[in-house]
């Protein structure tokens, strides 16, 4: 049974890719093969099917011998369906006429059996040849894109796409979850290898960020849900309660000199807990916007409903304190979505034998960005927990990654922050440093020139697993600040006990604890480490399988701050490449709705993923909405009434598909 | 066939219960209408009529035939045939002509272990078979050797022996739909061959109960629960089959508490009425668990087949159990 009235003309295309298939497969034998198949008027094999030349020929052929049909044996459609659909459309064959086998990655990069190989690249190709007389031509229709972007997190990466994008004159929207932009960068004191001054080199594009009209800034806010798909996604965002009007405030920050309490008493979350902050307060000096937030859970007004208020008092006519706002959501309709989420630091408390939360002086790294920040808890002096400057420091690396017990990866950047790190505190404090490294990961632009000078720089570098941090036996019963770092130094061939006064534990990143909640939220999955999966690692690592959704930063895998700019630039790109033309084409092999057929039963209703089908009460009966429908086939499944087509996957084709795959099974007997 | 000409009718019989016979006979006094339209010329249950004069016919002769039951064995693969050859119209009577019906759920079994039912463990030989004597093909009497018809291990559907002409959805089906049917014969309002008789949408469409979306979190059996009169049986965890099931009958069962067990087979399409059945609830059992989805299925449906291919096992794709033994027809 064909779809069609005139018998269908198959032009059969067997590509060798070089060697990789030819290799294996005889790819002459199954070309003969393929000229037997049914409605195959000819069948042809070439070195690189995807080159010009190759797609020529299929061009040609369309022309000279009037196929209707195509079929290509080649690599997976994933790769050059695109290709060889386009060829289809410019010698005026409909895109969608055009089949592909998968004779590369599901046959010959699988077996070295040649004569397996050429059975079952028979099958695939009888299967194609079969499937492909059930194409029906479909066309592309094409909708109207809203050219708004949203990016999700405030750090460097998010700072940079958004304003690379209000560069181009795109509307952004930054939406940041804490009371200030900047993320991880903003702590750091220095960046390596040039050891430039963090705060100079963010602050600038951080307030750019605020003075940009295109880009319209909600911090202290976090995307509640996400509906619709590309081009039109409709994003509902919950900005937290601040209890200061943004707009009315003017930074001037009086009202946290007025705060009844006198001194900073609860621990800064920004400063790692090291520092002190009262109920009102600013992150950090440069935040942005430069906005106090009132911390509801330790004001006396939000707590116990009573306080003489002199915050209020001290803003004075401004009337910025809003100690009754409530959280507010906001829905926005966006093209495209660039997710920019960063990571977080791993606890070192859970494992026991680094000490660190019981030894007093044993530091996760990201402390130590703290203290010897200038604008950090101590004002960039280094000392140990009672005050007295360290005299032999200790870092260790690879807390956390290259262990199978927390992260199989490697961190990346903790080779170069600890050498950083070993810099800066030699340095504040001249103590002798030691470096307990498992290999020195150092490529990059001036990285092992870092390294060297850290080297000429007098630090030890000692290469071993540290096996445990222990405070020193007392030195005659005087408290010491004396610990005992046990490493198996491999190139000695021998365990040694090195004794320091402060630990740095070189911490891996890892991503944020709610990824699973946010993947979901934006369509995405994540790779076995547990950051968001780009859609190829090569060839698409800031796109993600949902299409109009990008990647920049952390979130995606480690990387350090060049790597994070360069990234957050290309989704830019790419986001403003999807949004700049105004309209997307629709791919229409979605699911379509037979009215008739439809009892309204509502089994479909609840499952689709994109949320394209609603439903008629007056009719009835259920219906897709083809800009919505990404045709994943899971209501066309779960109908029971086969009223619903997954078009381009309608029974006819799946089940030709299936008899060319079986094409020489014997009948089944009954 | 001309205006004072009658036509020639037949009814015919393979394996089924007569419940077709007698929702023919339910179009009441109609049937004269039908008498006086045609010349019935075979039908078992209700007039007389020889094999060896439907023989001697014509090829094409017969108007229309109406054949209900399934194909289990040699005698009826012989009458399908023949019938076929005879006949112009040939319409797929009912559920066992169609899929096969309850006759063809003993598809789950071969001939060996349903002669076992039947004449060892079974009632039928009350009190006993000592002799553990079974039919046979033939057998030797001192008169000469009589002949049974052979019993195969596979019923199979009118369709899966000889080209059918149209189906007649129902088991059986209701004697408006078989008047109807009759009527667009007499009246040459037939749809195009192949199809089936009855609307193309579900009993869903036809159910007077409150339909919300659908969270399956346990199914009950119909003794298990007394369920809400106006709410979806299924939303209430009742195996429903009407979303699966063409409609024409009225729903007829759901209206009186009684869950669709899905005499009408599927829409047009339908490759597989069980899959889309199991399709359909897998979509929507309320569990991301599973251990919990597992027990749902296992302490509510303890009879797939029984619950999903009543009507249609043999006309699945399945068809059958898998035979391990082969048999010599």
């Amino acid at each position: 049974m064909t779809a069609h009235e005139k018998e269908s003309k198959i032009g059969v295309y067997i590509c060798h890719c070089g060697t990789n298939i030819s290799s294996v497969i005889d790819v002459h034998a199954l070309a003969e093969f393929a000229k037997g198949l049914p409605h195959v008027v000819l069948a042809r094999e070439y070195k690189y099917m995807c080159s010009d030349p190759g797609q020529d020929l299929i061009k040609k052929d369309i022309a000279e011998h009037e196929l209707d049909r195509v079929v290509v044996a080649a690599c997976s459609p994933l790769l050059h369906e695109a290709t060889f659909r386009k060829a289809a459309e410019m010698a005026g064959l409909n895109p969608f006429l055009v089949q592909m086998a998968n004779i590369r990655e599901q046959v010959a990069w699988v077996t070295d059996d040649s004569s397996g190989a050429l059975q079952k690249a028979e099958a695939h190709v009888a299967a194609a040849v079969h499937r492909v007389n059930e194409h029906k031509p479909l066309e592309r229709r094409s909708v109207a894109i809203t050219p708004r972007v949203m990016i999700v997190g405030g750090g460097i990466a998010g700072i940079e796409a958004a304003l690379t994008l209000a560069e181009a004159d795109k509307e952004v929207i930054l939406v940041e979850r804490e009371p200030s932009i900047g993320g991880h960068m903003s702590m750091f004191d220095k960046t390596f290898p040039t050891l430039d001054c963090a705060a100079c080199i963010l602050t600038p594009k951080m307030t750019a960020v605020k003075d940009e009209p295109k880009i319209k800034l909600m911090t202290y806010s976090e995307v509640e849900s996400v509906d619709g798909a590309v081009g039109k996604y409709k994003v509902r965002v919950r900005r937290k309660a601040r209890y200061v009007n943004e707009d009315l405030c003017v930074g001037c920050m009086q009202c946290i000199d007025a705060c009844v309490f006198r001194k900073p008493k609860f621990p800064n979350e920004y400063d790692q807990g090291l520092a002190l902050r009262k109920p009102i307060y600013v992150p950090f000096p440069q935040a942005v916007p430069p906005v106090p937030v009132i911390d509801p859970k330790t004001c006396l007004q939000l707590t116990k409903g009573k306080c003489k208020q002199s915050c209020v008092e001290a803003c004075g006519d401004r009337n910025a304190i809003e100690l009754e706002q409530e959280d507010t959501v906001e829905q926005f309709e966006v093209g495209a979505i660039i997710v920019a989420t960063g990571f977080k630091t791993f606890d070192p408390s859970v494992m026991p034998y680094y000490g660190y939360g019981v030894l007093p002086n044993v530091y996760t790294s990201l402390e130590i960005e703290r203290l010897v920040n200038a604008a950090g808890p101590t004002g960039g002096k280094l000392t140990l927990h009672d005050g007295s400057v360290p005299k032999r420091v200790g870092i260790v690396h690879c807390v956390g990654s290259r262990d199978k017990n927390y992260h199989a990866y490697c961190s990346k950047v903790c080779c170069m922050y600890s050498l950083k790190l070993a810099h800066l505190v030699k340095e504040k404090t001249d103590a002798e440093i030691f470096n307990f490294y498992i290999d020195m990961r150092t490529s990059g632009k001036g990285f092992e020139e870092f390294y060297n000078r850290v080297q000429n720089e007098g630090v030890h570098f000692i290469r071993g697993k540290v096996g445990e941090i222990d405070s020193a036996p007392s030195n005659n019963g005087e408290p010491s600040n004396l610990m005992t770092v046990k490493v198996d130094d491999t190139l000695l061939g021998e365990i040694r006990n090195i004794e320091v006064d402060m630990v740095i534990l070189a911490v891996a990143l890892e991503p944020q604890p709610d990824v699973d909640q946010v993947r979901r939220m934006f369509g995405m999955s994540c790779s076995a480490d547990g950051f968001f999966l780009e859609k190829h690692p090569k060839l698409a690592p800031v796109n993600t399988a949902n299409d109009g959704v990008f990647l920049a930063g952390v979130c995606q895998g480690v990387k350090d701050i060049p790597d994070t700019v360069a990234q957050a630039s290309a989704a830019a790109a790419k986001a403003m490449a999807l949004i700049d033309r105004g309209y997307i084409e629709l791919e229409p092999n979605t699911a379509e709705i037979d009215e008739e057929a439809c009892s309204g039963c509502k089994i479909c209703n609840n499952l689709c993923p994109y949320d394209a089908i609603e439903y008629d009460e007056e009719k009835e009966v259920s219906r897709v909405i083809p800009e919505l429908c990404k045709g994943c086939g899971t209501c066309v499944a779960a109908c029971p009434a086969q009223a619903i087509t997954g078009v381009h996957f309608t029974n006819a084709q799946i089940f030709a598909e299936i008899e060319g795959a079986l094409f020489d099974a014997a009948p089944a007997g009954v | 066939m001309s205006e004072n000409q009658k036509g020639k009718l037949a009814v015919y019989w393979a394996a089924s219960c007569g419940g077709c016979d007698i929702n023919t006979l339910g179009i009441d006094t109609k049937i004269l209408d039908v008498a006086a339209a045609f010349d019935i010329i075979m039908w078992p249950c209700a007039t007389d009529g020889k094999v060896r004069d439907i023989e001697k016919l014509s090829d094409g002769e017969i108007d229309l035939c109406l054949f209900n039951g399934g194909i289990r064995t040699s005698e009826q693969e012989y009458m399908a045939r023949l019938l076929r050859q005879k006949s112009k119209v040939l319409v797929a009577f009912g559920s066992c002509a169609i899929e096969g019906c309850i006759p063809g759920l003993a598809n789950m079994n071969n001939r060996q272990e349903i002669f076992d039912t039947v004449y060892k463990e079974g009632s039928a030989t009350y009190p006993e078979n000592p002799d553990d004597l079974r039919p046979q093909h033939e057998t030797e009497m001192p008169e000469g050797t009589l002949y049974l018809p052979v019993f195969y291990d596979t019923l199979k559907t009118l369709a899966q022996t000889v080209e059918v002409d149209y189906y007649l959805p129902g088991c059986p089906p209701e004697p408006e739909n078989i008047w109807k049917a009759l009527t667009a014969v007499l009246e040459g309002t037939l749809p195009p061959p192949g199809s089936v008789i009855g609307p193309n949408t579900t009993v869903c469409d036809e159910c007077p109960r409150t339909r919300t979306e659908k969270k399956i979190k346990k199914f009950y059996r119909t003794w298990q629960i007394k369920p809400d009169p106006d709410v979806c049986l299924l939303e209430q965890g009742i195996l429903c089959n009407g979303i699966a099931t063409r409609a024409g009958c009225g729903a007829l069962c759901p209206q009186v508490n009684s869950p669709c067990i899905g005499c009408h087979g599927p829409n047009d399409g339908v490759q597989d009425y069980g899959a889309r059945m199991i399709s359909a609830l897998a979509s929507v059992i309320d569990s991301e668990d599973p251990d919990e989805i597992n027990r749902i299925i296992s302490e509510g449906i303890p009879d797939p087949v029984g619950s999903f291919y009543r009507f249609s096992l043999a006309g699945s794709l399945l068809r059958r159990k898998k035979l391990h033994t082969s048999h010599k027809d």
